[in-house]
């Protein structure tokens, strides 16, 4: 089975990357090599099987819900490419009026 | 002290002695990397002006105590200098997880497993290299260049700890922490000629270590002997408050003694494989001949759904590295791609950033939990996980421990595998299982190949296992020399001689 460009890029658009058009081709075949390859893991029968839910179960005891004092706001900021008063920046959530707005899906 | 350094508990003594001072073994290791770093390129990051300040507190600790008589209760690794793999963080050194996408960040804490060997005495001298996220099993892939393998300059140190392990088999620190998700720690070790830790899932808090497989990750040791791996694990495992996966069980002493006899080892059919370099399959036959004279029982086992890890590990991985991954989006941390809009920013960011792999296990792990494929991938390949974990539960009913090689090849050639990523993929076929059972491995080397390269065995015990299988190899180490063998380095120039 090998993925359709469409699928290559409904994939990225999912996952948030921007790829040139030779990393979309290059991934299609990559993926799709990969994807055949694990393919045989649908030779297993594992209908009376339960998934893998914890590593190592039974592994995460509860803790009591107490506040404690988290790293200072400053030192969380000092790693952001943009910050104003105190917080993150980021540039618009919606393209300036007049623009078409960019298709999202999610 | 010749090209490389002797055991951390040598160490130990000669500083409470006073035979060594923590500054002439700092600035030892500042030679070293001065005059063989830029070959080997194992590190990323070198904090000598920190490194220096640190030992000089050591040595004034270490002169009281031997004033006062009172070395005995020092820390254990007061002045030691050990490095750390760049996916860890240390608090005001830069992280970047081999990644451009983390250029010039700067965490404001440290991962636990790190801070304890800190408490403990350790100096933290600098950061290695990783392939990108710790996705790889070469180091290639790493935004920062290739490190090299101290055996052989044109082959890979292996990955993704691969600048931990040329650290410590090139002689530039005595012992490094490196990370565990698909064998990062042991394969590198086995090509380096280093004895590599994966612990148990939980024995280590992941408390500061940039996710890649969360249910796979492990913090891990690559160091010199058995001995020295005992005694670091003793010092970092143990719950943290920080992790919830951390275990809260007992913490092994670091007490090898013992013998191998009675120890019954099995080995797994599925392990031996055709494909195998013939001298690996010689060095780990030869090396259970040593157990077995040595008293140990080996016996044939199965674990009859090996073949299916690769493919598991395949689909769980990059799902997790996905999720993960999405963190890294231009607006918290490291570096931002200018876009107009908070959309753009995101994808430019990442699609900029990221290196080629990340982006095709991102890919991958996006595909396999969308929308119509996630039973049919992550579902099933989840489901496969129990089936090979119950192989593991099996056949520990049967023999202590399980023996099997590292590796199929010795350490390739740069350059070999990175136009086909399936057959990167396979250099992991024998390291996987641990991570995907959760359960403690450890590598060492048992030989060595006609081109003078390292060969590793790994052995595999049960959940929480460590003490045995450190005592096991131990006893190996103490009955052979394989791992003292060092790489053959030269140093630039007259100032690097240390004497």
């Amino acid at each position: 089975m090998k993925l359709t460009p469409q699928e290559v890029e409904h994939i990225a658009r999912l996952a948030r990357l921007e790829l040139s058009e030779a990393e979309k081709a290059a991934y299609r075949e990559q993926l799709s090599a990969v994807l055949e390859y694990v393919a045989r893991l649908q030779e297993v029968d594992t209908s009376a099987v339960s998934p893998a839910a914890e590593t190592l179960p039974g592994q995460s005891p509860l803790r009591p819900d107490r506040v404690e004092p988290p790293l200072p706001r400053q030192a969380l900021l000092a790693n952001a490419p943009e910050t104003r008063e105190g917080q993150f920046r980021i540039p618009p959530v919606f393209p300036p009026a007049g623009e078409a707005p960019e298709e999202q899906d999610g | 002290m010749g090209s490389a350094f002797p055991s951390l508990a040598a160490l130990q003594t000669a500083l409470r002695q006073g035979e060594l001072s923590s500054a002439e073994l700092v600035e030892t290791c500042l030679r070293r990397i001065a005059s063989r770093d830029a070959t080997l390129r194992a590190f990323l990051w070198v904090d000598a002006a920190g490194a220096r300040r640190a030992a000089r507190e050591a040595d004034a600790r270490l002169e009281e105590a031997r004033r006062t008589g009172e070395t005995a209760s020092l820390p254990p690794l007061l002045g030691i200098p050990l490095a750390v793999k760049d996916v860890l963080a240390v608090k005001g050194m830069p992280a970047t997880a081999g990644s451009r996408i983390l250029e010039g960040f700067v965490p404001p804490y440290t991962a636990t497993a790190v801070e304890r060997l800190q408490t403990a005495g350790a100096i933290v001298l600098g950061k290695t290299n990783t392939d990108e996220f710790a996705m790889g099993s070469s180091t290639e892939n790493s935004a920062w260049g290739v490190t090299r393998n101290p055996w052989n300059p044109e082959r890979v140190p292996g990955g993704s700890s691969g600048g931990s392990a040329a650290a410590v088999a090139g002689g530039l620190v005595p012992a490094a922490l490196g990370t565990d998700t698909g064998g990062s720690v042991r394969q590198p070790a086995s090509y380096c000629g280093l004895t590599g830790l994966k612990p148990t899932y939980g024995r280590v808090s992941r408390y500061g270590l940039i996710a890649y497989g969360s249910s796979l990750d492990t913090v891990g040791v690559l160091s010199r002997s058995a001995e020295d791996a005992a005694l670091l694990l003793s010092l970092m495992a143990g719950r943290d408050r920080q992790d919830a996966t951390s275990a809260s069980l007992p913490v092994p002493a670091p007490r090898l003694e013992g013998d191998v006899r009675g120890l019954r080892i099995g080995l797994p059919r599925e392990y031996f494989i055709a494909g195998i370099q013939p001298e690996v399959r010689a060095a780990v036959s030869a090396a259970l001949e040593v157990f077995a004279s040595l008293g140990a029982d080996v016996v044939p086992v199965s674990l009859p759904h090996t073949e299916y890890a690769l493919p598991v590990y395949y689909l769980i991985a990059p799902a997790e590295a996905s999720a993960n991954l999405a963190r890294f989006d231009g607006v918290r941390y490291g570096v931002r791609e200018p876009a107009d809009t908070m959309w753009e920013v995101f994808t430019r960011t990442r699609g900029v950033r990221f290196g080629a792999e990340v982006k095709r296990r991102i890919m991958l792990g996006t595909y396999a939990l969308s929308a119509g494929y996630y039973e049919a991938y992550y579902g099933q390949a989840q489901k496969v996980r129990t089936l090979i974990r119950g192989d593991f539960e099996a056949a520990f009913t049967q023999v202590d421990l399980l023996a099997a090689p590292v590796a199929p090849t010795t350490a390739f050639r740069i350059g070999e595998h990175t136009a086909d990523p399936l057959a990167m993929y396979l250099e992991d076929i024998f390291t996987i299982t641990a991570n995907l059972a959760g359960i403690p491995a450890l590598a060492f080397p048992v030989g060595f190949d006609g081109q003078n390269l390292p060969i590793g065995m790994q052995l595999m015990g049960p959940h929480f296992g460590e003490a045995a299988l450190l005592r096991a190899a131990h006893a190996y180490q103490r009955a052979t020399d394989w791992h003292l063998r060092l790489p053959p380095l030269e140093d630039a120039g007259r100032e690097a001689g240390d004497g």
